[in-house]
């Protein structure tokens, strides 16, 4: 139901199969009408946040300490899994190639907005670590001139973009929302970053992070996310401030974000290590 | 060149699976295993039907993002592969002598002699009407799946490609269908290849040899086909 991680718009890999999702979903001819039995979700909480707090780490560990091993499946599976992610940056770069800077995704009227966007984890809301707007602050980093830090009143009183685009998610569904906040370019403008640099990351809560590449930072349809639907964007959904553009996949739009750093260094980031493309375009 | 060198080309292209044909086919038999099976772990993630969910030990790829992992790696097999089998289908005038014409009578004659269980397999070289049908239908199927591919990984680079399909759940349906019909392709072809199994060694060897009864016959040649048709095209030209 509600997510506390900031990894949120898509699952961790042990639990991306799992029915317990919420079912907000825009209509569609072959969309299942029936939301699943939540009450598993309930029962199973203390597991579930079992997983959460150790099952991941450990696994990783694991899994680590497995491929110290030699000429079992695993490192097999390793050689696979390495081959694949050459793949999968092979296509990083493909779709750097195809990217169509100008080119706009098309975007719909105010009625077709689902309210309150779709929230896709496993925890649930009272598990969330809410930003305190009052003394949080956005640093910045990297190939900036001016990295004064800037508060949330600052940054909700610079002039807003609105967006109402087709949030679409890695795992196959997708809604219609209504996104407003300044314009990713002129903040980067404004701040002196370095346009020409190659990546912008958002460090977050959680030390959660992401980044995207500068031509789609530089899309005329990315925005720092304020606002949904008229409205300032609520602690589930990234309160003081997000990501929202209309040319990557959902889960490159991270929450709760605390520092920008503009760099040319390219370093994984939270989804990309656990095996998912880093580009993500669409 | 000299005309023995021509010859003996013309020889060996002329069975009825040339090498490069064969080559495609089973490249395109991993591809399909590899995009299927990966589309199944994609599906699962999030299903288009509440009855349909695919079973673990059908599907490629352990977590969902190795499932696109694959996917997305099976798609460069799948789309170069099969460009080169259109392009090769075209040129070489495969398709035109394989599949075509195909008349609505013949098809339903076809169907009748099979439901009496009198279907002739003894020349393997000509198709069938019901052959030619499914192998043009899975082309255009096969074309189609690629398309809608490409929408539901670059709806919005491809918007206008993607516009015209519908949204972005109708893509997926679409792509899904093509999916069902490639799946029930395979069924019937496996089962029929190994129903008559001089047809499956066919994919493998190549084929009965093919005379000029099969190749040529629109120049009206006779005699060493493919360096014959070139040279009656010099003569009339």
């Amino acid at each position: 139901m509600w997510g506390r991680r900031p990894s949120v718009e898509t699952e961790a890999p042990h639990k991306r199969a799992d029915p317990m999702r919420s079912l907000i979903r825009t209509p569609s001819l072959v969309r299942p009408r029936k939301s699943v039995d939540r009450t598993l979700l309930k029962e199973r909480r203390a597991l579930v946040e079992d997983f959460n707090r150790r099952g991941v780490l450990r696994g990783a560990l694991t899994l680590g300490a497995l491929t110290l091993l030699t000429g079992c499946d695993v490192s097999e599976e390793e050689s696979v899994q390495r081959g694949l992610r050459a793949v999968s940056s092979w296509n990083d770069a493909v779709q750097a190639a195809i990217f169509r800077p100008d080119h706009l995704a098309p975007t719909f009227s105010p009625s077709q907005v689902v309210k309150p966007p779709r929230f896709n984890a496993y925890f649930d809301i009272e598990d969330l670590k809410p930003i305190d707007g009052t003394t949080w602050k956005l640093e910045l980093t990297g190939l900036i001139e001016d990295k004064h830090p800037w508060t949330a009143e600052q940054i909700y009183q610079l002039p807003e973009q609105e967006l109402i685009f087709r949030h679409i998610c890695v795992e196959g569904w997708d809604y219609i929302g209504q996104w407003s906040g300044p314009n990713l370019r002129a903040f980067l403008t404004r701040i002196g970053a370095d346009l020409t640099a190659r990546y912008v990351y958002f460090i977050c809560n959680d030390d959660f992070t992401e980044s995207i590449d500068m031509p789609s930072a530089l899309h005329p349809q990315s925005i720092l996310a304020t606002k949904y639907a008229g409205a300032p964007i609520t602690d589930p959904f990234g309160y003081p401030l997000r990501l929202r553009t209309t040319v990557k996949l959902g889960y490159k739009n991270p929450k709760w974000i605390r520092a920008i750093e503009v760099t040319n260094t390219f370093r994984p980031t939270f989804w990309s290590k656990q095996g998912e493309n880093w580009f993500a375009g669409i | 060149m000299s005309t023995e060198a021509l010859k003996s080309t013309a020889f060996g292209r002329a069975r009825l699976h040339p090498l490069p044909l064969r080559v495609m086919h089973w490249i395109n038999a991993v591809a399909v295993f590899i995009m299927v099976g990966s589309g199944w772990r994609i599906y699962n993630d999030d299903v288009l039907f509440g009855w349909l969910h695919f079973p673990d030990s059908l599907v490629i790829g352990k977590f969902a993002q190795y499932g696109l992992q694959w996917h997305f790696f099976g798609m460069w097999i799948f789309a170069l592969n099969g460009l080169a089998y259109l392009t090769y289908g075209l040129f070489s005038g495969r398709f035109r002598q394989k599949l075509f014409p195909i008349s609505p009578a013949e098809i339903q004659a076809t169907v009748t002699d099979a439901l009496r269980l009198r279907l002739s397999h003894e020349d393997l070289t000509v198709y069938n009407a019901v052959q030619k049908t499914l192998y043009l239908g899975v082309i255009l199927v096969g074309i189609l799946i690629v398309i809608t591919g490409l929408c539901l990984w670059k709806p919005v680079q491809f918007s206008e490609v993607a516009d015209l399909f519908g949204n972005f759940q109708t893509i997926r349906l679409i792509h899904f269908l093509c999916m069902s019909a490639i799946v029930a392709f395979v069924a019937v072809h496996v089962t029929l290849a190994l129903l008559v199994p001089q047809s499956l060694v066919a994919m493998i060897t190549g084929g009965p040899v093919l005379n000029e009864k099969h190749v040529g016959t629109a120049e009206g040649d006779v005699g060493a086909p493919a360096v014959g048709r070139n040279r009656s095209a010099a003569q009339t030209g």
